[in-house]
This record gives structure tokens, C-alpha cells and sequence, in this order.
């Protein structure tokens, strides 16, 4: 029985195959979770976006599964947040087996007073049927499918593309393309691009199978069990009582023979159970990659998500860290292209992005090194490991079976004012916590006019969180009134026209941003923390804004 | 080189000497060298200190280069 049919979206004739003309602001290549992303971040900005995606429906398979608060916050900015975590999955607990030996478990249960919880499990055809959903309400988006991109060419001035479609070819012009076409990225082969860094000789069968069970809603991975001996196994529960189950095989297995039902079947019954009602829904053998591009912007052109960048799965940090490249470029893109700021600001997405793919590398790296050891002493010192574990807490430290995704701190950004560069006479206490410039807003308990929670305030342009009401009108509306407007959330107070009032409702709010009575947040449009203070000082607002978007600051008000 | 002692600090040589090398007794060298990674990782944990680790390490490793 499957669970799931894939929908077919309608194929439509393009008007250019009929003689017209067109050139677009946006392209974006792909209509993946990262291309969706980038779309619907486009077009609630009224940026008229086309995406070209070569298929007519959603993934094909479920492929990646889980997805990080960060992700869920995000998608939350862009109104499609609410139905994929009701679909999905909620869990917290991790359990470690050594062989036949539980050796511990985990729990990622975050601190209470956050909207979104730490991780949802959650097939990528429902995640991408909710956004394909919300950009059909977008009157700004539009998808082709069965449109596919076969030349690129590009210069200063623009990125000429030729696309086939069943009706046949046509040509498209546009001044920027984003390209999500995935980890194969035809279009960065066509512009003979490369990525660089380290393919992992092992293989690694994954297998959806629905079965009602009363297993429990949790993360299971075995190092070395009785029913796979010598090789790791992960077992995950997505939406619709189907589970994810992930054999690691070894470098030497066929791929073709090992992708066979019969051969799978026997490798599920040895690790369920002979009793245990299951069907597979779909199965797929892969290796892995840790490597990225060089630069992920190319002049006109720009590159997110697996087309830029690849990891290895555990960690689950493929798909998040691709919504996190949309997230910190769509807001750029959009202020260059409004002549809001010099080109150089989309450098800095591919600073930032390109600093947070090496994070990703890293621990994907280490991870698959933990899992996969490469040499006798690494594979002793791993069961060594393992071992301590089951006693000391020390030693499940350093168990490594994929380090969690969690959102890039862009601490060096250079589009951060530090906190030692703020100039300012008053006292200037030093922050502590972890709302360091660069960090991405923690979310809490508030109540005010757009709902319960701090982070929907926050974000789609620039935000002055501030503490206490010491900003005046006049000053509120100067803010307001710049070229690049920064709107005014304040916390406590009675309500007022020229901003946004929330009332702390737990004092959560003050204390993860370390505030006292006139503290002051400059928030990105994708509610990375740039700036902070103890005063508030329109000037030194007007100063760190002009740097987070790599203008000058008379360019901005 | 300033975090890692390398002065001596036991104080019964001949004791210790005797008690590692007693570890070992009668186990196979896949045994030796589990119980040999095991005691690196409980004393790596009970030193703490990334500095002296990192020197240790490196003391450990001097001299020593793989075959051509």
C-alpha cells in the first residue's frame, strides 16, 4: 500500500513559444524546498519571481525528513510554518544502541517558551506540497513546470537562458538567477562550475516503510547491531505511520541488487521482527558528499541550497541550511534590485552562506568519520567510545551520530556592529547571553497585537526591538521614514500609533536579550541580530542599518 | 611548549610502570588497543585542558612520520 501519490501539476503551453518576449527580474531554477523558499520570500516582497522546475510534481520519495526550528521559524515568516508542523512528526528523544545495548539517549526538548519545538519529521513531498501551495496564493510567483533549462549564458548586464519545454524551446532573459537545482545542478555544470571537497566511499540503503507500531516517536541509531553486524542503521518516524530506515552497506555493495525488494526484505525482517506487519514505499541507495562550491554568488548568478553545497545526511543539516541560504539572500536581493544598496551586499550572502556551508561541512565530516571510521585505530578508538558511554557521561559526548542542525551565528559578518564598536558615552554594560550579533532572535511568550509569540514581530524588514518607552514619536518616525524603514517593536508600554507595543508576558523576552529599561535590538529582515545597545541613539540605528545593508548612511535616509 | 608537564609527576614510576603493562596481561592486541583507547579518553576527560592535550599529542607524535 502507498501512502502517498505524488500530484501531477499542469504542464502549460508558455507564451514566448508563441512569439513573445520576456525578461524577468528573478529566475529561479528549481522548484525544490530552497526555490519554493526563494520564491515565496520574493513574492511577499511584490518581486515578481518564475520558476523553472524540469518536473511536474513534488519529491519523489521522501528524502529529507527532518526539519529544524530554524526552518519551521522561517517558513513561519513566509505563511506556510502552521501545516508542516501540524504533518509532521514532533520528537526530542534520541536512543544510542551499541550492539544489542541501549548505551544512552538524548533529549533535545529545548527550554519551555518557544513557539516552534526543536526538530519535525516530515516527508519533503508534504513540506513541498505546502509551499508549492502557498506560492499558487502569491500573485507575484509563478511555476513552470516541465520547463527545463538546457544553456546559460551570462554577462554584466544579464543571464540569458534557453528552456525546453514538451512544446519545445524558447529563450528567457533575466538580471539575477538563483539556481536550486540540487545536488547534480545542471545549471552550474552549464556554467562549468565544480564543487570541491570529499566524496565517502561507503553506501547507504534507505527504505520508507509503512507499519503501524507502537515504537515510539523517537530518533533510533545503532552502531554495530545484532541484525546488521559491523555497519551503523537509523531508524525515524515520519507523518502517516511510515518510517524511515537507513542501512549503512559499505563501499562494496551492489547498489542495483541491494535497491531489489527481496533483497531488502530479509534485512528489515532481521531488524523488526518477524511479527511485524510492514510495506515498503520506497527505497534508494546513496553515497555522500561533504563539498561545496567555491563562491556561491556568480555575478548575476547565485546558487543555494544543495547546488551550492553538500553534506552528508546526519544532522539533517542538506535541506535546513538550504532555507537558511534563501532566508539570507531573498532580503539582499531585494534591496539591490530596488537600488535600496550596492551590489556588494549580495557578496556578503555568499560570506555568510559560505561560512555556515563549512560549519555544516564540518560536523557532517566528523559525523561520518564517528560513523563510518576510516582506519583500524579510528574504528577502536570509536567502540571505545561507545563503550565508555554506557558509564560515563563524559564519553556520550563524544558519540557522534550527526550533530543537529541548528542556525548559523553569523558572528563575523562584517554586515554586524559589533558590541566593542559602538561608540557611546552612557553606560554601556556588556551584553551577556546568547543574542550576540550575528546569532539568529530567540523566539518567547508574548502578547500583542499579531499573536502570542516574540519572532513574528520580528523580521521581513529591519525591526528596533527596544525596551521601555524612551523613543519618541519624532524619532519612531524618522525611523519609519528612511529609505530603508525600520519599524519600531517595543517591549512593554500601552499602545501607540507609531509602532508596534508587545507586553513581556513571562519576562522571557528581557532575559534571553539581556535587556534593562532602555536596551535596543537592530534586527535583520531574516531576524539575525546585527546591532545592539544600552541607549537608544537614532544615529548609531542609522549607522548599523547603513552597515547591515553595505551602504553608507546617507544612502539610506 | 609551557601547558604539558612533562617534569616527572609520578610518584611511584616503577609502580605505574608495572600496573600498565599488568592491563595488558594475557589480552589479544585488538583487546590491548581497546583498552589502550579507553584509557586515552578517560585521561583526555580528566586533563581537560585543549592546551595540554594539544601538546601531548604532539609530544607523542615527534619523531614519528609515515612510511614513504
Amino acid at each position: 500500500m502507498q501512502t502517498y501519490t505524488n500530484p501531477v501539476f499542469e504542464y502549460r503551453r508558455p507564451p514566448e513559444l508563441s512569439g513573445s518576449t520576456r525578461h524577468c527580474g528573478v529566475v529561479i531554477v528549481g522548484a525544490g524546498p530552497v526555490g519554493l523558499a526563494a520564491a515565496i520570500d520574493l513574492a511577499q516582497r511584490d518581486i515578481p519571481v518564475l520558476v523553472l522546475d524540469d518536473d511536474d510534481t513534488v519529491s519523489v520519495g521522501s528524502r529529507a525528513i527532518c526539519y529544524a526550528k530554524r526552518t519551521l521559524e522561517i517558513l513561519d515568516r513566509l505563511g506556510c510554518g502552521e501545516p508542516v508542523v501540524q504533518r509532521g512528526v514532533g520528537w526530542s528523544v534520541g536512543k544510542i544502541f551499541n550492539g544489542d545495548q541501549l548505551t544512552y539517549q538524548f533529549d533535545l526538548l529545548p527550554e519551555p517558551g518557544h513557539h516552534r519545538p526543536a526538530f519535525v519529521n516530515l516527508q519533503q513531498y508534504h513540506f513541498e506540497e505546502y509551499l508549492v501551495r502557498r506560492v499558487a496564493a502569491l500573485a507575484a510567483a509563478e511555476i513552470r513546470w516541465k520547463h527545463r533549462v538546457v544553456a546559460v549564458t551570462r554577462d554584466d548586464t544579464q543571464v540569458r537562458l534557453r528552456v525546453a519545454t514538451p512544446d519545445g524551446e524558447y529563450a528567457l532573459t533575466c538580471d539575477w538567477l538563483i539556481v536550486c537545482d540540487g545536488a547534480r545542478s545542471p545549471v552550474r555544470h552549464m556554467l562549468g562550475l565544480d564543487t570541491e571537497g570529499q566524496v565517502f566511499h561507503d553506501r547507504f540503503l534507505i527504505a520508507d516503510i509503512h507499519m503501524a507500531t507502537d515504537f515510539p516517536t523517537e530518533r533510533w541509531f545503532w552502531f554495530d547491531p545484532p541484525f546488521h553486524p559491523n555497519q551503523s542503521v537509523l531508524l525515524h518516524r515520519q507523518a502517516d505511520d511510515v518510517w524511515r530506515v537507513d542501512f549503512q552497506l559499505g563501499w562494496d555493495a551492489d547498489p542495483e541488487e541491494e535497491k531489489r525488494p527481496e533483497n531488502i526484505l530479509p534485512r528489515l525482517q532481521a531488524m523488526l521482527g518477524a511479527d511485524v506487519d510492514f510495506a515498503i514505499e520506497w527505497a534508494s541507495v546513496y553515497t555522500f558528499q561533504c563539498r561545496r562550491m567555491q563562491k556561491f554568488r556568480h555575478g548575476r548568478v547565485l546558487f543555494a541550497g544543495d547546488a551550492a553545497h553538500l553534506v552528508s545526511p546526519f544532522g539533517a543539516r542538506g535541506a535546513n541550511s538550504g532555507v537558511q541560504d534563501a532566508d539570507n539572500l531573498v532580503w539582499k536581493l531585494a534591496l539591490v534590485m530596488r537600488r535600496q544598496a550596492p551590489e556588494a551586499l549580495l557578496d556578503t550572502y555568499d560570506a555568510e552562506r559560505v561560512a555556515a556551508a563549512d560549519e555544516n561541512i564540518l560536523n557532517s565530516t566528523r559525523a561520518t568519520d564517528f560513523i563510518t571510521p576510516k582506519s583500524v585505530v579510528s574504528r577502536t578508538f570509536r567502540d571505545a567510545v561507545l563503550a565508555l558511554a554506557r558509564h560515563h557521561a563524559f564519553a556520550r559526548t563524544l558519540v557522534n551520530s550527526g550533530r543537529l542542525s541548528v542556525p548559523a551565528i553569523l558572528a563575523d559578518s562584517s554586515l554586524n556592529t559589533p558590541d566593542n564598536m559602538v561608540e557611546n558615552e552612557v553606560d554601556n554594560e556588556a551584553f551577556s547571553g546568547a543574542m550576540v550579533p550575528g546569532a539568529t532572535a530567540a523566539d518567547a511568550p508574548v502578547a500583542g497585537p499579531r499573536g502570542e509569540w516574540l519572532l513574528p514581530y520580528l523580521g521581513g524588514g529591519f525591526v528596533l526591538l527596544t525596551f521601555g518607552d524612551g523613543i519618541s514619536a519624532a524619532a519612531a518616525r524618522g525611523l519609519a521614514q528612511d529609505a530603508i524603514p525600520c519599524g519600531i517593536v517595543q517591549v512593554g508600554g500601552t499602545p501607540r500609533e507609531d509602532r508596534v507595543v508587545i507586553q513581556d508576558k513571562d519576562g522571557l523576552v528581557a532575559a534571553r536579550y539581556d535587556a534593562n529599561a532602555q536596551t535596543c535590538y537592530l534586527l535583520r529582515p531574516d531576524q539575525h541580530v546585527c546591532a545592539r545597545w544600552r541607549t537608544f541613539d537614532p544615529a548609531a540605528v542609522r549607522r548599523a542599518l547603513a552597515r547591515a545593508t553595505a551602504n553608507t548612511e546617507r544612502d539610506i535616509q | 611548549m609551557i601547558a604539558l608537564n612533562t617534569r616527572p609527576n609520578l610518584a611511584a614510576p616503577d609502580e605505574f610502570y608495572e600496573a600498565l603493562i599488568g592491563l595488558h596481561r594475557e589480552l589479544t592486541e585488538v583487546q590491548s588497543a581497546l583498552v589502550n583507547a579507553k584509557l586515552i579518553l578517560l585521561l583526555a576527560n580528566h586533563v581537560g585542558d585543549p592546551d595540554v592535550l594539544r601538546e601531548a599529542m604532539a609530544a607523542a607524535r615527534e619523531g614519528i612520520s609515515p612510511p614513504l
